[in-house]
């Protein structure tokens, strides 16, 4: 008879019969062939080039590598380039996700669509975009130029729009689907109660979708540190101008490996660090203030 | 804010709100202090009627006043929108914030409307201990039971001091038991509110113990108004009739005979009415029997089909078809002496004294009470 036909007996351990009567169904733990190996797999190519990178850094002069390559000076320009970028993400893209989870208006769709096109687009083409719009020849950097003196293009404000661009849309998407699945019972509540729209927003909805805000805002945050096309494009690569982390990554690949080693580490360490603070503060679920 | 309207000042409602292809079409009144009970099945339009009267679904034609002052007019475009209506909701599932604590999600309406901090934290820690709830000031809606959180809501409600309390099913979601200490609770706090209050069920016993009058809804349409007594004595329609657990039947009387429109008659001397009427009986009044009794003047006989029994909590109820078919309420001894069973071919028999006749048209007029 072959295996799997009605009536052949397989063995099932004391453990799994207990672990099968809790959870229903198959063992969490048997897992078919045809779907283990493919899965393996992926989980190969996604942990061993890091586990690489681990292993190849030059933990000796790790510090020397590091001061060489203006290490910290990338890695402040990145900290704060980034955290500055998701402020402003914060601050517009909220109430536009607002508009777009609680409005109905023509063309929204396509507004929609327009938003969240970064996400699709390839970084150096928003760089370019960025580059005409605000270039000191671009059509509103001319203006801001002759009215305010003001050139954006290769400073650290340019900088923060090329990763504030990129990374807006995380933040939007995240945003908008918890406005769209947030209960509106506790808005017509707090409506009935005496709060005028913008009381409801502040002390209602904000609160309610804590969680989602708060991995949105993460999301954006490792998106805009990660940034390099745009910023490159856009801001260019001086040290301790323009050059945050990921481009001085590129760079010191080409002089001096081991410095792009020890950079990539640390990048690697604030991502994990990321990561865990996703898992404490928000994955959790349910924690709000 | 627009005007406060003065305390105590009267609702009156005639209007038609529509949502989606529902219609509810009705006009009543509330004197300040009564608290009217709104009654009726599944879709009849209460909660539709009370989210209009909060403000939260403007009315399609009509007009709200609430004290005098016009809150929502369709003619005249007038609408005070549900921030500004100062309307009290308890909702069905309370809807308390859950981020906020007890004290915190009752100083929400105080401050909303305008008081600073510490007088809003002092108007909530009013109503927290008028409403028992001192001790849960500091807890999270999540960590409440059923009953305090009904308490809980009632008391945000109140803490906008509105001039008009909503209530929409405020027991429906508590355990048997908890419902029966909170609802002689309610009832108090009722009392002592001073403007109109609505409060939607479809739990008779309890529009009966919390409702002043009653209102029954059927299909967007008010089919009666009057006062519990009234409505459980003389019910409308077969809805209220089943609800207050009584036989309800529609007919023509003519002399002393009221001739059915389902079939059958009854003999009622000297009732008094004449044209459409409905006559009600109550279960335990109709009288199960093996044989014909005796048939007088005072007494109706006729016979009928056991077709369903059903164990109450110390009867049991007999679903009997004939002319008129009747549910009847019967001792358990009784059932067993004459063995009764779906099938069972029995007599019926009602005295004419517990037949109760009434006109037709009897409370629904729709008008003010």
């Amino acid at each position: 008879m072959p295996a799997g036909t009605h009536g052949a007996p397989a063995r099932l351990s004391a453990r799994d019969r207990a672990r099968r009567a809790a959870r229903g169904g198959e063992s969490p733990r048997s897992v078919p062939g045809p779907l283990l190996v493919p899965a393996v797999i992926a989980v190969a190519f996604l942990v061993l080039p890091l586990a690489g990178l681990v292993v190849r850094a030059p933990w000796g002069r790790l510090g020397s590598a590091l001061s060489g390559a203006d290490a910290v000076q990338a890695l402040v320009l990145s900290l704060w380039t980034a955290t500055v970028a998701t402020g402003v993400c914060l601050v517009i893209g909220v109430p536009l996700a607002w508009v777009l989870a609680r409005t109905r208006f023509p063309g929204q769709r396509l507004l929609r669509a327009l938003v969240t096109l970064p996400l699709v687009l390839p970084p150096v083409v928003g760089g370019v975009a960025l580059l005409l719009a605000f270039g000191r020849e671009g059509f509103l950097g001319r203006l801001l130029d002759s009215w305010f003196g003001l050139t954006i293009p290769f400073t650290p404000l340019a900088v923060v729009m090329a990763q504030t661009f990129v990374a807006m849309p995380f933040l939007v998407i995240t945003v908008e689907g918890a406005l769209r699945s947030a209960d509106l019972g506790f808005e017509e509540a707090a409506a009935t109660l005496g709060a005028s729209r913008m009381t409801v927003f502040r002390r209602v909805t904000v609160p309610l979708i804590a969680p989602s805000l708060g991995a949105g805002a993460v999301l954006c945050w490792a998106r805009a540190l990660g940034e390099f096309g745009a910023t490159i494009t856009f801001a260019g690569s001086f040290p301790g101008q323009t050059e945050t982390m990921p481009i001085a990554v590129y760079y010191a690949l080409e002089n001096d490996p081991d410095a792009a080693i020890a950079l990539s580490l640390v990048l690697l360490l604030v991502s994990v660090l990321v990561l865990a603070s996703l898992r404490d503060r928000w994955l959790r679920g349910g924690a709000v203030q | 804010m627009t005007g406060h309207p003065g305390e105590g000042g009267s609702l009156e409602f005639d209007a038609t709100v529509r949502r989606g292809s529902f219609s509810l079409a009705v006009a009543f009144a509330v004197p300040p202090g009564q608290v009217l009970g709104v009654l009726g099945p599944n879709g009849a339009g209460k909660t539709t009627l009370l989210r209009a009267l909060a403000g939260l679904t403007p009315v399609a034609e009509g007009r709200i006043t609430l004290g005098g002052l016009v809150v929502d007019d369709a003619a005249a475009g007038t609408f005070v929108d549900a921030a500004r209506r100062p309307a009290g909701y308890v909702f069905q599932d309370y809807r308390l914030f859950p981020h906020l604590s007890v004290a915190e999600n009752v100083a929400f309406s105080p401050r909303a409307r305008g008081l600073g901090r510490a007088a809003a934290r002092a108007a909530a820690r009013s109503w927290l201990d008028r409403l028992g709830l001192a001790d849960l000031a500091g807890r999270k809606p999540a960590e409440l039971s059923g009953g305090q959180a009904q308490r809980v809501a009632l008391a945000r409600a109140l803490a906008g001091e509105p001039a008009l309390l909503l209530l929409d099913e405020p027991l429906a979601a508590l355990d048997a038991q908890t419902r029966l200490d909170v609802q002689s609770e309610l009832r108090q706090h009722l009392v002592d509110f001073a403007g109109p209050c609505l409060l939607v069920t479809h739990d008779p016993l309890e529009a009966l113990v919390l409702a002043d009058r009653l209102l029954v809804l059927e299909g967007g349409q008010i089919v009666q108004d009057g006062t519990p007594g009234q409505v459980a004595r003389q019910p409308a329609t077969d809805y209220v009739a089943k609800l207050v657990g009584l036989n309800l039947y529609a007919g023509r009387a003519g002399g002393s005979a009221v001739t059915l429109n389902d079939g059958g008659s009854f003999i009622i001397p000297g009732h008094g009415e004449h044209g459409d009427v409905l006559v009600a009986v109550r279960p335990s009044a109709v009288l199960v029997g093996g044989e014909p009794p005796h048939a007088t003047s005072a007494r109706n006989v006729w016979p009928a089909t056991v077709t369903g029994l059903t164990m109450l909590a110390d009867r049991v109820r007999l679903d009997l078809r004939g002319q008129p078919s009747a549910l009847a309420d019967v001792t358990p001894a009784a059932v067993t002496e004459l063995s009764l069973e779906p099938g069972s071919q029995v007599w019926l028999s009602v005295k004419a004294t517990d037949l109760e006749v009434y006109a037709r048209d009897h409370g629904q007029s729709g008008g003010a009470g």
